[in-house]
């Protein structure tokens, strides 16, 4: 009997990950990519469970990619959207969770404005929860399907060097990526306005800098974040047109980019705000590989926490 | 007449430079010289304190009894050694009037197990706008006056504030705090808070703030009390005005001294305050504050919460710990660790406090108030928050291992907790 590497419950975050787990959590969603190319796009891996989608923040794709990858793997769905749930009448979380569980939910995909909101389901709860996105901490799926389109690309993870360009301050997407990468040997480098990329994500293991021609020199993987006006509270640069000046990917700075590089974005785009509208449909733009890779990464996560080895 | 003889104990007064086995006497609720046929109560192996006094406590009542009352946030000070807490005005109705004071005063004088003295606000319903009632506050027996859990962010309201608190002797309290930087910050500014994906609560936030009571206190020469210190920034622009000698005083709180924003990891949100936990810099430097004077006294900021309202998202828990109950252990800590010595320690608990704010208490001086705590400093215990007589739970202490406890609390010649 082969001895998985997994025995979580849940999927919180990259952070706690080890490199064994990360890589297995990959190599489940290669034999699961190969599901959606068939005709029949649906195994009975998780029939009789039932996943819930609890999205406590607005989201659309992420939602969506969560939904049809259980539906895949043929569990039962039930999507939770914020404006309809009681969390907006005053229930807490916690009641809503105690909910859940006595209608026997076996997954709660998590979606919330606050950080550690999985981590307080996760405790509470028998059901495996899956991080769909917590505040500015985590988004572990976004940075396992970043992984896996970067390695079906480049066909390695370690030693490529990697630019993540944007808000990474207020970017859950950054933090599970800088965690997944350095745990695989890229090398990260965080670029933007000193405002949104303080030095302290040197820490992580970054080099950080907030000159873009230097960010882009030498980038195998460019990885532009969207700009969050959300979480931006307070203004952190003077506007959308000087952001788009100083640090946009035009197609100047893309001309001097390796001839190779591969253009990443997790979506939405701001078509002409961090990227150009052109180069984010060229040849070497992935991003919407990436959506579809979404999908093989997140049936991996679902079908790993929920016992379904 | 009713008297007690407290025998054999090592008795620490720092207000009298006493540190010394010897007997204390406790007369008709004063302390006496002698005491013939006392109640006589064995305190070999123990510590003999004046009362300690904590000036910063929050009671909940009037408006949020839920949480606490002035009988059980007292009972916790009694279990903890306190003999007198200094209560703060955030209640709800705020005490911005005399009113309420009155209430807590008599609700103090039937319920509360230790002394209860109340601090009005600085400004209308603490918000920062006009000026509350200050004369007829003193006249209803406030302390202090403090917008605690705000901060008044107007320099010129502040300002004036502090020139008419003067006019009636009262001291200024201030939880510094400037709202622009601090913003909907929950967690100190930096690896962890970065980390965690927790929004910061810079440290520059609490230093602005000091650096401009500083500059008020200097205009004003009046004393301004900058309360829960946390920033290792702050101690430095402390240190440096009392070297001036500008009428600056400051408290810490063991929270601050004991744990570092690294206890945010599991979300806990029993490690959410404000100001927040941060960093081991900003710890030591407390413990270089406290060792040195800068920071003058230690009080708990004792803020009961509703275990209903911590057990959420940590963005939208409320700030704030249970302190009365583990502030005396925590505290003796320092000594252990060689921060302070015993009758340091004693002295930033007892008579520091008090002074700051005008008490006639924290002293064992012939004559004054037979406010007495007998301490066992060897007493290893675990703290159990389920035990706890606060009416909330929440507490990160809760479970630990410590070393010191009161054993006997006795307030005004009575005995209102022993063990």
């Amino acid at each position: 009997m082969k001895t998985t590497p997994w025995n979580r419950k849940d999927l919180l975050g990259i952070q706690d990950l080890s490199p064994a787990e990360i890589n297995f959590i990959l190599d489940t969603a290669t034999a699961f990519k190969q599901v959606g190319q068939r005709t029949i796009k649906k195994v009975p891996s998780l029939r009789g469970k039932t996943m819930v989608n609890l999205f406590v923040e607005p989201s659309t794709r992420t939602r969506t990619s969560f939904e049809l990858a259980a539906k895949r793997l043929s569990a039962d769905v039930i999507n939770i959207d914020t404006s309809a749930s009681s969390l907006v009448k005053g229930e807490t979380l916690k009641d809503t969770a105690l909910n859940l569980q006595a209608l026997k939910a076996d997954i709660i995909t998590i979606r919330h404005s606050a950080a550690g909101a999985p981590h307080f389901l996760a405790s509470r709860l028998k059901a495996s929860v899956v991080n769909a996105g917590d505040g500015a901490h985590e988004h572990p799926t976004q940075a396992l399907l970043d992984a896996f389109t970067i390695w079906e690309k480049k066909g390695k993870i370690a030693g490529l060097r990697v630019t993540i360009l944007g808000d990474i301050l207020y970017s859950r997407v950054a933090r599970s990526n800088i965690w997944l990468l350095t745990k695989l040997g890229a090398h990260v480098t965080l670029a933007g306005p000193s405002t949104l990329v303080p030095r302290t994500f040197e820490q992580l293991g970054c080099r950080v800098t907030h000159n873009i021609d230097d960010a882009l020199d030498g980038a195998d993987v460019i990885n532009l974040l969207r700009i969050q006006h959300e979480r931006q509270r307070r203004s952190a640069f003077p506007s959308i047109g000087e952001y788009t000046a100083v640090f946009g990917l035009n197609k100047e700075r893309f001309a001097r980019t390796k001839s190779d590089a591969l253009i990443m974005h997790p979506g939405p785009i701001n078509r002409g705000v961090e990227i150009d509208s052109e180069i984010a449909d060229c040849e070497r733009s992935v991003i919407l590989e990436q959506v579809t890779n979404g999908l093989a990464v997140r049936m991996a996560a679902l079908f790993l926490c929920a016992g379904g080895a | 007449m009713n008297a007690l003889h407290i025998k054999d104990g090592r008795v620490i007064d720092p207000a009298n430079k006493v540190d010394e086995k010897r007997d204390v006497f406790i007369v008709d609720g004063k302390i006496a010289t002698s005491a013939p046929q006392a109640k006589v109560i064995d305190a070999t192996g123990k510590i003999v304190t004046p009362g300690l006094v904590d000036i910063h406590v929050h009671l909940r009542e009037p408006g949020r009894s839920d949480k606490e009352t002035i009988e059980t946030g007292t009972l916790c000070a009694a279990r903890g050694g306190f003999t007198s807490v200094v209560c703060m005005p955030n209640t709800s109705p705020t005490a911005d009037n005399t009113g309420t004071i009155a209430y807590i005063k008599q609700r103090a004088a039937a319920v509360a197990h230790v002394n209860v003295f109340p601090t009005g606000a600085i400004t209308k319903e603490l918000k920062g706008e006009e000026l509350a009632p200050i004369g007829s506050l003193k006249k209803a027996g406030v302390v202090a006056i403090t917008d605690d859990g705000h901060c008044v962010q107007n320099n010129d309201l502040m300002r004036r504030a502090v020139q008419y608190a003067k006019m009636f002797e009262l001291p200024v309290m201030d939880h510094c705090q400037d709202y622009t930087l601090a913003a909907d910050g929950v967690a100190n500014e930096g690896y962890w808070s970065l980390v965690l994906g927790l929004r910061g609560w810079p440290a520059i936030a609490e230093d602005m703030i000091v650096m401009r009571n500083i500059l008020l206190a200097q205009d004003t020469q009046w004393q301004i009390h900058c309360q829960h210190i946390s920033s290792a920034n702050a101690v430095n622009l402390l240190r440096e005005a009392k070297k001036r000698g500008v009428p600056i005083t400051a408290e810490a709180c063991p929270h601050h001294f004991t744990l570092t924003d690294e206890s945010l990891k599991t979300y806990d949100t029993n490690c959410k305050m404000n100001p927040p936990l941060r960093t081991d810099r900003d710890r030591d430097a407390i413990l270089e504050g406290l060792a040195d004077g800068t920071l003058d006294c230690i009080a708990s900021d004792h803020a009961p919460h509703c275990t209903f309202e911590k057990e959420v998202e940590f963005d939208h828990a409320p700030f704030g710990i249970l302190g009365l109950e583990t502030e005396l252990a925590l505290s003796m800590e320092l000594v252990r660790k060689k921060v302070l010595s015993l009758p340091d320690l004693i002295a930033k608990l007892t008579h520091i406090p008090a002074q700051i704010v005008r008490l006639k208490k924290g002293t064992l001086s012939a004559g004054s108030d037979a406010d007495v705590t007998i301490i066992d400093p060897e007493r290893k215990w675990t703290y159990d928050v389920g035990q706890s007589a606060s009416k909330s739970r929440n507490s990160p202490f809760h479970g630990w291992q410590l070393q010191g406890k009161a054993v006997a609390t006795i307030v005004g010649g009575k005995m209102v907790w022993q063990e």
